[in-house]
């Protein structure tokens, strides 16, 4: 409680340096009657910082050092620049305008770094690039740490893994896409979400719920999709520095070179090592692992504006080695004396895309994608050797028209997908292949006033899991201007990848008693899954800012869920749940606001997460029945380029579930919170330097591995844990930008 | 089964370029000021059976239509687009559906380039 207060503090101290403001009225005279206008745009002359007036035509702004004019416009209206001098408080009546050039006059206003989507059917939260500037965000994993859409969790107490979940499953159940071509997915499962460097990402969209058929039957509680950033639109040079107090170094340079009109590529290359041994618990393990990886990607980006065409071609790299276990261990020799691991990861990506929009009937256009990826994880985790490699082949054909009208509108498309798995696992080989091919059928309508529905069935024909039909169903019902409700349901299906989704196990000295798991799919049933949500928008305006309050409830219920029990102390087992359907409920309330140069985000949420265990009905091992999200963000006004950020989030993590282990002599865990920050100074649009805090208030689990002093033991499990390992973690990070 | 399921959802992509035989684009001005008018115009535009595609171009006071000949005609259109309040060529709203127009759109009060 006391380490939060100099939070607090700051907030005072920031809010009071800006805490001049001066607000009027802004109004239009129609036969002598005043009517106020909403929605003008209000700034200060020759900067960027402004806000837009309310219903009532009212508006507060701060005042900004030395700038004295005021800027007023409106669509229709004369542009009106005014006088501040010592006023506060300012009646203005604009006058129509005479010409028509008027909206290349509006200002944009600052666009918000977490945008909802409001007109779309879909309950999507996108992300973009500022938004992930606020955190140190060096990958996807830790991409989602200022907004409460995704929750970010530790994996376990070895790999210093970070797992994500949506609506209370795992990432396994969450379709992890990369410009719309599966990513994060089989092999990659564990560890994919480090492999995408956040210096790449141009934006982030997070689908709760169901997703489009177009991307697949497989997405069950959501989407995540990343886009990187376009050679087209990409600035000549990038550099980023970072490096925090555990030893990461990570370092990011983007080149991009023009070839032609019509041609541009960029060249990603990014390293990250950790070379320092930490073990700030003295547990004699690692607290996180020593590390290093290089990551290159070269993207090419073909546009021929005039025909219709745009083609991109991405060709990339990884290599990604992991050092795990005891601080003493060096090599694998040493496994006799020493708990170690190491993980080597090689990956190779290529993928094409071309779309094509037919120039003289703009409503007609073709997409087509083709990725070829390879995947390789050689590892042993103590005595137990796992390796898994992947070979994918995946095809996408999309085609866009309309219905007699552009207020219906299809897509209709086909999918080829080939995933080649070859295991070693627990000393055996486990080989299999996943063949689908499938076609997609997708019709939207919009009524152009307050309705819009989307109806999706996809047909899908795998060897493995049969001959079957995907349906999905998306609205968005417009109540009046300020209120929104947005429904969505349909069935998604999984085959269970259960070792490499789980490389938990392996952190362990459990046994396994199902002897089946070199039988076909491990000896389990594919999952079948049924979502439907419901989500419920209403903007505000109030204090002279804007807000949203939402309500978000989804519910997901399984038919034949696969569950990794690790209930008995000592154990492993993996098998369909068969004495009724597991289900996860979530609901969240959030609260989001924003003025002038600073905007607030809360949530509640409440997740209900049962499953049918052997041993009974049981809630789902760590995940928090509750969580509550802070965030506050503030940024200084730009003078000569330069400005300050400052951001701040609070994270609480309510009571979660343990399963019954030597070390824990309670079931529940006490909730805990988290609070980050990070403060940026921008010294020019070139040049820009941020320091920023993770767990700042310290806050860590006591013996995260449960026997550390007895890895030998059939005890001995590092999968139990439940919060931060590490305690706090300071960063520094530079950017450096050549701009076009 | 499944064949024809795939056939069916094949079969649109043959009709690529046939299905516009009857279909005829245009482009001419109509008269507006601002995105409230944008949506006003294409909103009537897209109530007529036969319209497929419409785009207002707030700047250059431009609309592109494309819509089949067969089922309605242009003149069907303009007449439409003035009785939505905006003047087109030699298809003028009636002034009593000018008036109501909300004061931003009031396009003759203003000075056309």
């Amino acid at each position: 409680m006391i380490k939060r207060i100099p939070f607090f503090v700051l907030f005072f101290i920031i809010n009071y340096s800006y805490s001049q403001t001066i607000s009027g009225k802004v109004l239009f005279k129609d036969n002598g009657i005043d009517f106020p206008i909403e929605g003008a745009n209000v700034f200060w002359l020759n900067t960027n910082q402004g806000t837009i007036t309310k219903a009532t035509g009212e508006f507060n702004i701060q005042k900004i050092k030395d700038v004295k004019s005021l800027v007023i416009s409106y669509i229709g209206f004369k542009t009106d620049t005014i006088d501040i001098e010592d006023k506060k408080f300012i009646n203005h009546y604009l006058t129509f305008s005479d010409d028509n050039e008027l909206d290349e006059v509006t200002v944009s206003k600052k666009r918000k770094t977490i945008q909802r989507t409001y007109l779309m059917p879909q309950n999507i939260v996108k992300i973009s690039e500022e938004e992930l500037l606020k955190a140190a965000c060096c990958n996807l994993s830790e991409s989602f740490e200022t907004n409460p859409s995704v929750d970010v969790n530790h994996n376990d107490a070895i790999t210093g893994t970070k797992q994500i979940e949506m609506l209370g499953l795992k990432s396994p159940y969450i379709l992890i896409t990369e410009e719309n071509i599966p990513m994060v997915r089989g092999a990659s499962q564990t560890y994919g979400l480090g492999f995408t460097p956040g210096t790449w990402i141009e934006s982030i969209q997070v689908t709760k719920g169901m997703g489009s058929v177009t991307n697949g039957y497989e997405s069950i509680v959501g989407q995540i999709n990343t886009e990187i950033k376009k050679p087209y639109s990409d600035i000549p040079f990038f550099f980023n520095l970072f490096n925090s107090v555990d030893g990461r170094v990570e370092a990011n340079a983007h080149l991009k070179s023009t070839v032609s009109e019509k041609i541009q590529t960029t060249s990603f290359i990014h390293y990250n090592d950790r070379k320092r041994a930490n073990d700030k618990n003295t547990d004699k393990f690692l607290d996180k692992p020593i590390q290093d990886q290089l990551n290159l990607l070269s993207k090419w980006q073909y546009t021929d504006a005039a025909n219709g065409i745009v083609s991109f071609l991405n060709i990339r790299y990884l290599d990604d080695n992991k050092k795990v276990g005891s601080v003493d261990f060096n090599e694998k020799s040493d496994l006799s004396r020493f708990w170690g691991g190491e993980i080597f990861t090689n990956r190779f990506d290529s993928s094409f895309k071309l779309g094509y929009v037919n120039p003289n009937i703009p409503y007609q256009s073709l997409g087509f994608q083709l990725a070829y990826n390879f995947h390789d994880q050689e590892s042993y985790y103590g005595l137990n050797d796992y390796n898994i490699s992947q070979k994918s082949l995946f095809a996408n054909l999309i085609y866009n028209s309309i219905i007699s009208n552009t207020k219906n509108k299809i897509k209709v498309g086909l999918n080829f997908s080939s995933d080649s798995y070859d295991e070693f696992v627990f000393k055996s080989n486990i080989e299999r292949t996943d063949r689908s091919f499938g076609g997609f059928f997708e019709y939207s309508f919009d009524n152009l006033i307050n309705l819009n529905l989307v109806f999706g069935l996809r047909y899908d024909n795998h060897n493995n899991l049969g001959s079957f039909f995907t349906p999905r169903l998306h609205f968005r019902y417009l109540l009046n201007d300020n209120f929104s409700i947005k429904g969505s349901a349909g069935t998604g299906r999984k085959i269970a990848n259960i070792f490499a989704e789980n490389q938990v196990i392996f952190l362990s000295n459990r046994i396994n008693l199902n002897k089946t798991f070199t039988e076909k799919l491990y000896g389990v049933s594919p999952e079948k899954a049924t979502n439907f949500g419901f989500s419920l928008d209403h903007k505000v305006f109030l204090f002279g800012g804007q807000g949203n309050i939402i309500f978000d409830y989804y519910n997901t219920t399984f038919e034949n869920r696969v569950i990794i029990d690790f209930e008995t102390p000592g154990e492993f087992n993996f098998y369909n749940s068969t004495f009724g359907k597991s289900k996860s409920n979530s609901f969240q309330a959030e609260f989001l606001f924003s003025k002038n140069n600073w905007n607030i985000t809360a949530a509640y949420k409440k997740y209900d997460v049962k499953s049918y265990y052997n041993s009974g009905l049981k809630e789902k091992p760590i995940q928090p029945r509750n969580i509550i999200f802070f965030n506050y963000g503030i940024e200084s006004n730009k003078i000569n380029d330069k400005n300050w950020k400052f951001d701040v989030t609070y994270n609480r993590l309510g009571k979660q579930r343990l399963v019954r282990n030597p070390r824990d002599n309670f079931e529940l865990v006490d909730p805990h919170f988290s609070i980050n920050s990070q403060i940026t100074r921008v010294f020019s649009s070139k040049f820009e330097v941020y320091l920023g805090g993770e767990n700042i208030n310290n806050f860590k689990q006591d013996n995260p591995i449960i026997m550390a002093n007895n890895p030998f033991d059939p005890m001995f499990d590092a999968s139990i844990i439940h919060g931060p390992i590490f305690g706090s973690i300071y960063y520094l990070g530079l950017r450096f930008k050549i701009l076009n | 089964m499944k064949k024809y399921i795939l056939l069916f959802l094949i079969v649109p992509f043959f009709s690529f370029s046939q299905s516009n035989d009857k279909s005829k684009k245009e482009t001419f001005k109509v008269d507006g000021n601002c995105s409230m008018c944008k949506k006003r115009i294409e909103k009537a535009t897209l109530s007529l059976d036969g319209v497929k595609y419409v785009n207002w171009n707030k700047r250059t006071d431009d609309l592109s239509i494309i819509y089949n000949n067969n089922k309605v005609d242009i003149e069907e259109i303009r007449t439409k687009i003035a009785q939505s309040g905006h003047d087109n060529g030699e298809y003028i709203s009636a002034i009593e559906v000018y008036d109501k127009l909300p004061k931003c759109c009031k396009y003759r009060d203003s000075e056309k380039h």
